[in-house]
């Protein structure tokens, strides 16, 4: 059967090209893989091979041609003893024209989720005074407990029982097949806990500071975070990356970093950011259950601090739902991590001097709970967004986007941001001082909202 | 086959002739496994040429990495392999995924971005997966794939279910750090994983002179105590042979083991590679002397296992289902709109 050879497409952007040399001649034998001709693309010289065997049995595009479309005719090959009257039958189906392109979706027009996460469960129970630190420990032998599958990798997180001691007592209790000191090699071992994941298990990947995670960083995006949906849903990664995040105090620029908004950006993760040691149990729990892979920011400052916590193996907080944690009418902070605490000392600093603050303790940066934000907006008309990374980009940035969206008219004052000062985080103590947000700076920016 | 790596000042200059050292004879292969042989690596060259005819008729957009001449690499490690291990590899995939047995149609609609390819048109020619096939991607970062195959070895050694992970990686992605920190984590766990170094001599336009210190990248684990072999990737004999040897070794529980394939791809990096880095000849050279599918061919009929016009047969069989698979992805529909925003998560 006769076929026709057609312009081809050379490169993901090529529409025409120049013809630029006939190599075989009209009537030449050509065998599978000769080259046919050399076409000019934008980019480079290149050459046509043929597919299948024959005779080429006329050239329909002189060479020199230039402009030549793409899909165009330019030569018909021929079987042995056939006429290139036969071409017309033959002709190579033409390309099927794309369907109309639906119009894109923007972001505001993409579809949240029809349900919220469940509310978080009403607690009665009994409770325990604990560390975030042994919440955290808790929250993972719990869960090792309850599934043969969980196993916990990272920097120091046997022997030495954690470089932050949050996984005292694990190795003990599940053994070196379960709790898993790897070398240092962060790129490696993310990597390496992904492909697990792919291959069944529910691995917990603690990084020592999420500073060193950035150079697992590609792993997690491009790995963890888009494989679901390159996979069509096939292939989801159930994991979680969970280690301190943030400033602990004077260990310089490399050691310093929030990169909250870096995860938050990414759609396939979830990021969660916890404040007290009933979050960081309640939320663990939920990120090693969950099946998606799950970026957990810790704060080291934190660790130290107690809570009281429901003592209960069951409890778990929902991901992606934000909790008031004071009410208030004037204003409204929120926050996450280690800010939490500081939004909670100022909104006391506040009620002094008669302003409510209503302090909101984010938990979830990914998916944002917004519906809580928005509503306490529509409450209290003023919003003031506290972070301790970076102002350019972040979180802060995020909400304020999301409240002008959502909330526009309910505002009286522009939001304001409580960051990071917008440099490396020096080491100095009196400089280190000035590039954390304060207590001071949440109050002031609260009574600014709120024209006081 | 198998050279100590353990000291690196004994390590051989470079040798032409090494990769000879595995020619095998067909002993232990049976009439029945070579022709299946030489359907499966007819079946990707003709599906290659089948996706590069779509690609330049605009059917197939963006990258798409042409395996045409490495065939006897996937084909003969898929020869040694047992239904409960995995694989996983890079951009240059249809091959992987064609000898892991997934379905030629599926394939050829994800190339060409429709509802019934493998990723639901999401995923294209580089990012396809099969849970059933335990077929695992399809990685577009070059290296990336390595420490996940590391992973897949890692769950089979903790489940203890018997299967060992086939991880692929290019010449160019060789000099990847990831690659050696996996190295390191696989000898330190024994983990059961045969790292397969496809060496087709160019990292895209680089060749491996050019990139490469080393050159006997099958030693490059001998400071990690892996030991490794060089094969002819060109005869798909002497790679299931080494792909067994390997395997054993891995199923035994003694650790990873890396093979090196020389090995050589005809087409350009990708679709839009001019190849100017390379001359004509010493593509026709190695298509004349050492095409693994004219090897097979030759031996098939020498050994009288088919004539002529099995083979023949064999080759109208073989157009058939790729002509198939051009038409279905063709016929298959663009995704729903709708799927844009679905597969971002699963439900907790």
């Amino acid at each position: 059967m006769a076929t026709q050879i057609l312009m081809p497409a050379l490169s993901p952007t090529m529409t025409e090209g120049k013809l630029a040399k006939w190599v075989k001649a009209e009537g030449d034998k050509v065998a599978s893989g000769d080259i046919l001709a050399e076409i000019e693309t934008d980019k480079a010289t290149m050459e046509i091979e043929a597919v299948d065997e024959g005779i080429l049995a006329k050239i329909l595009v002189a060479e020199g041609t230039e402009g030549v479309p793409v899909n165009t005719p330019i030569a018909v090959i021929t079987e042995d003893g056939e006429d290139v009257g036969d071409i017309g039958v033959a002709a190579v189906k033409a390309p099927t024209p794309a369907a109309p392109a639906a119009a894109p979706a923007t972001a505001a027009a993409a579809p949240r989720p029809s349900s919220q996460p469940a509310q978080e469960p009403d607690y009665s129970g009994p409770t325990v005074h604990i560390s975030v630190r042994e919440a955290l420990r808790d929250a993972m032998a719990e869960e090792m407990r309850a599934d043969e599958l969980v196993f916990l990798m990272g920097e120091e997180v046997a022997q030495y029982q954690g470089a932050y001691k949050i996984s005292q007592g694990l190795l003990d209790e599940f053994g070196p097949k379960r709790v898993i000191d790897t070398p240092i090699t962060e790129q490696g071992f993310g990597g390496l806990g992904i492909g697990a994941a792919f291959g069944g298990l529910r691995p917990i990947v603690e990084f020592m500071t999420f500073n060193f995670a950035v150079q697992a960083l590609d792993q997690i995006i491009n790995s963890a975070a888009k494989t679901l949906y390159m996979s069509g849903g096939q292939m989801g990664a159930p994991i979680v990356f969970r280690g301190p995040n943030g400033a602990a105090a004077r260990v310089g620029a490399q050691h310093s970093q929030c990169y909250a908004s870096w995860y938050a950006h990414v759609p396939g993760l979830k990021v969660v950011a916890p404040w007290s040691a009933a979050d960081a149990k309640g939320l663990l729990k939920s990120a090693i259950r969950d099946p998606n892979p799950v970026v957990f920011l810790e704060n080291e400052i934190l660790y130290g601090q107690t809570f009281d916590v429901p003592d209960d193996p069951d409890f778990t907080l929902p991901i992606g739902r934000a909790k008031v944690e004071r009410p208030g009418a004037d204003v409204t902070i929120t926050a996450f991590s280690l800010m939490v605490g500081m939004s909670l000392d100022a909104a006391e600093a506040l009620a002094t001097e008669g302003i409510e603050a209503e302090v909101i303790n984010l938990r979830t940066l990914r998916p944002l709970d917004t519906d809580t934000i928005v509503q306490s907006v529509r409450k209290t008309n003023r919003l003031v967004t506290v972070e301790e990374g970076w102002p350019t980009a972040g979180i802060g940035a995020e909400i304020a986007a999301v409240i002008m969206e959502h909330a526009f008219d309910d505002l009286d004052a522009p939001v304001a941001r409580v960051a990071g000062a917008d440099v490396p985080m020096p080491y100095a103590a009196n400089l280190e001082k000035l590039a954390l947000p304060t207590v001071d700076q949440i109050v002031a920016a609260a009574k600014s909202v709120c024209y006081r | 086959m198998a050279k100590p790596p353990n000291n690196a000042k004994s390590a051989p200059k470079h040798k032409k002739g090494a990769a000879k050292k595995n020619k095998s004879t067909s002993s232990g292969v049976n009439a029945e496994d070579l022709l299946r042989f030489y359907r499966q690596m007819l079946l990707i060259r003709r599906f290659e040429e089948k996706a590069g005819q779509l690609y330049g008729m605009g059917l197939i957009g963006g990258f798409c990495h042409l395996y045409i001449g490495q065939e006897a690499v996937v084909v003969g490690m898929m020869a040694a392999a047992n239904k409960q291990d995995s694989v996983i590899t890079s951009y240059r995939d249809h091959g992987h995924m064609l000898a892991c047995d997934m379905d030629p149609n599926g394939v050829m609609a994800e190339l060409t971005g429709r509802r019934d390819g493998y990723s639901k048109g999401k995923g294209g020619s580089m990012h396809m997966f099969s849970r059933e096939k335990n077929f695992y991607g399809g990685h577009g970062i070059v290296g990336a794939q390595i420490p996940l195959g590391t992973g897949l070895a890692f769950a089979h050694k903790y489940k203890e279910d018997g299967g060992i992970a086939h991880a692929y990686c290019g010449d160019g992605a060789i000099n990847q750090g990831q690659i050696y920190e996996s190295f390191n984590m696989a000898e330190l766990w024994k983990l059961p994983v045969i790292y397969v170094i496809e060496n087709n001599r160019y990292g895209m336009g680089t060749s491996i002179e050019r990139a490469s210190a080393t050159t006997e990248l099958y030693q490059r684990g001998a400071s990690f105590g892996i030991p490794g072999a060089q094969v002819d990737g060109m005869d798909i004999l002497a790679v299931k042979a080494a792909g067994e040897k390997a395997a054993a070794r891995c199923r035994a529980g003694k650790g990873p083991f890396i093979l090196e394939m020389k090995t050589y791809r005809y087409r350009g990096h990708s679709m839009s590679d001019p190849a100017k880095y390379r001359d004509k000849e010493e593509v026709s050279k190695v298509r004349k002397e050492s095409d693994p599918i004219d090897n097979l061919r030759d031996k098939l009929i020498a050994a009288k296992v088919a004539d002529e016009a099995t083979l023949k047969d064999i080759d109208k069989d073989i157009k058939a289902i790729v002509t198939a698979a051009a038409e279905f992805a063709q016929a298959s529909e663009e995704p729903d709109p709708a799927e844009l925003y679905t597969d971002i998560l699963l439900e907790a």
